[in-house]
């Protein structure tokens, strides 16, 4: 099983060191020729400006959304819902639209109000798992398709579509390999 | 329970910065003109160094509507710079909402003997480093990034090679280096043994090191991410280039691309002048920014 992570900017790092915790053979996805024969594409955090700037430079942006179709299961975290989202409030910036969801960027603060945080995930079991939230977005509607797998103080932090995964938080800055296992069974 | 302003918070906001370039601007238009080029993160200043090396005389944080003036224009990360020492320029910044304090050589420090107290804030800081144990003195203080100090305003990045060489090597050589003689070390360096011993165990830093200093071309970026910068700063090199906005885009691709020579050709065409450059030999010891912070 063979995963790619979009290594564009950002916090890829993290997850393939998440990925090949779990016991997945995992790899840096630059170009659009890396895209493939992977089983599974990872979008990690960073800044959703920057990674579409670079989506889009390399002739990558129409190639992940049509793979996406084709049913190809994608995670998106922080930087990466956002780019799943269909809805980006207030912003007109690139995006894969591939997930029912609207979201609103930094939607918590800027950095100083960045947070940890226990979420109760149900679909994971009883233990909570750390999130951390950084300059975080969250799903401010998201629609008849989509299922809500966790809320905090009622915002929607983490869904899923089908094959999609989207979070608000970085999972891949902790240890709990729960929610990327949860992920890799999408495959 | 939520918990902000945590280690792991601040520490995080670098590493989501990583494989990004963070771009020096003194206005709004500059800003947008960064984020559209695929900037991760803009620095908010009044003079680029190159401006504050001309100028002379004592360089102050910029003033705080300069601040929140290129706060409004973008949407990702604004970081903002106080002198070396004085914390209540820090404070400041923190209350003005920036995303990370650059504790920065570039401006006058203002104690000749201490960094800030970082631990108490809740915004992160980044401070520059040429070697291993002022790295780790700065991460003792509570630095959550590092980058290498390169001599800023100069285009020229022989300096930023040589710090980030050296805080390399010094990273290989304690990877190898038997516990008993750790302690010994650690007194050498000037750093806390505890972070020292980290070190050795791991083989790389505990935060993200970014290269800064001197950056001028799509070629110096992809050089510091080939000798291991997590990302990269441009001062002066964007906004006192011929095309800014070109530049920028090309530097951002060369730091994703940094391990692809038929990228960066591509990239590091027609991009007209860039910044002119300075030798290093010809700036007097005592106008050298680097040998700022202790």
């Amino acid at each position: 099983m063979r995963v790619g992570v979009l290594a564009a900017q950002g916090a890829f790092r993290e997850h393939i060191i998440a990925l090949r915790a779990c016991g997945v053979d995992a790899s840096e996805v630059r170009k659009a020729e890396q895209l493939d024969g992977i089983d599974a594409l990872v979008l990690p955090g960073g800044e959703s400006t920057a990674i579409a700037r670079l989506l889009q430079d390399f002739g990558m942006f129409d190639k992940v959304r049509a793979l996406g179709e084709a049913g190809l299961p994608i995670f998106g975290t922080c930087a990466g819902m956002v780019l799943l989202a269909k809805e980006i409030e207030r912003s007109g910036q690139p995006r894969l639209g591939l997930m029912d969801i609207t979201v609103r960027r930094n939607a918590f603060g800027r950095q100083v109000e960045s947070f940890e945080a226990d979420l109760d995930i149900p679909v994971l079991g009883k233990e909570p798992l750390r999130g951390v939230f950084i300059r975080a977005p969250y799903v401010t509607s998201a629609g008849p398709g989509v299922r809500v797998l966790a809320t905090l103080d009622d915002k929607i932090v983490l869904v899923e579509q089908g094959k999609f995964l989207a979070a608000a938080f970085h999972p891949e800055l902790t240890d709990d390999l729960r929610l990327h296992q949860y992920f890799l069974a999408k495959i | 329970m939520v918990e902000k302003g945590t280690w792991t918070v601040k520490k995080g906001l670098a590493e989501m910065l990583k494989g990004g370039v963070i771009m020096d601007v003194t206005t709004p238009e500059q800003a947008r003109i960064a984020e559209e080029a695929g900037a991760c993160a803009v620095m908010a200043l009044e003079r680029v160094p190159a401006d504050i090396r001309a100028a002379g005389g004592v360089a102050r944080m910029a003033d705080p509507t300069v601040i929140l003036r290129i706060m409004d224009a973008v949407t990702i990360p604004v970081m903002a710079k106080c002198r070396i020492g004085h914390f209540v320029e820090a404070q400041i910044l923190e209350a003005l909402g920036v995303d990370y304090i650059d504790e920065s050589e570039v401006l006058t420090p203002a104690d000749e003997h201490h960094h800030i107290n970082k631990h108490p804030f809740k915004v992160p800081f980044v401070c520059g480093a040429r070697n291993l144990g002022e790295a780790l003195r700065r991460i003792a203080e509570g630095a959550a990034m590092l980058r290498t100090k390169g001599e800023p305003g100069t285009g020229n990045v022989v300096e930023a090679v040589r710090h980030m060489r050296l805080v390399m090597d010094e990273i290989r050589r304690l990877t190898v280096t038997p516990p008993e003689e750790l302690v010994a070390v650690a007194k050498e360096m000037g750093a806390p043994y505890e972070l020292v011993k980290q070190v050795a165990e791991e083989g790389r830093l505990p935060v993200v090191n970014f290269a800064a200093g001197g950056i001028a071309t799509p070629a110096d970026a992809a050089l510091m991410m080939q000798l291991g910068a997590d990302g990269i700063f441009v001062g002066s090199g964007i906004f006192k280039s011929a095309d800014p906005a070109k530049r920028a885009r090309a530097i951002v691709a060369a730091t994703t691309h940094y391990n692809d020579p038929q990228v960066l050709a591509e990239v590091s065409r027609d991009l007209g002048e860039p910044m002119p450059g300075l030798e290093i030999a010809a700036i007097a010891p005592h106008e050298r920014m680097q040998e700022r912070g202790w």
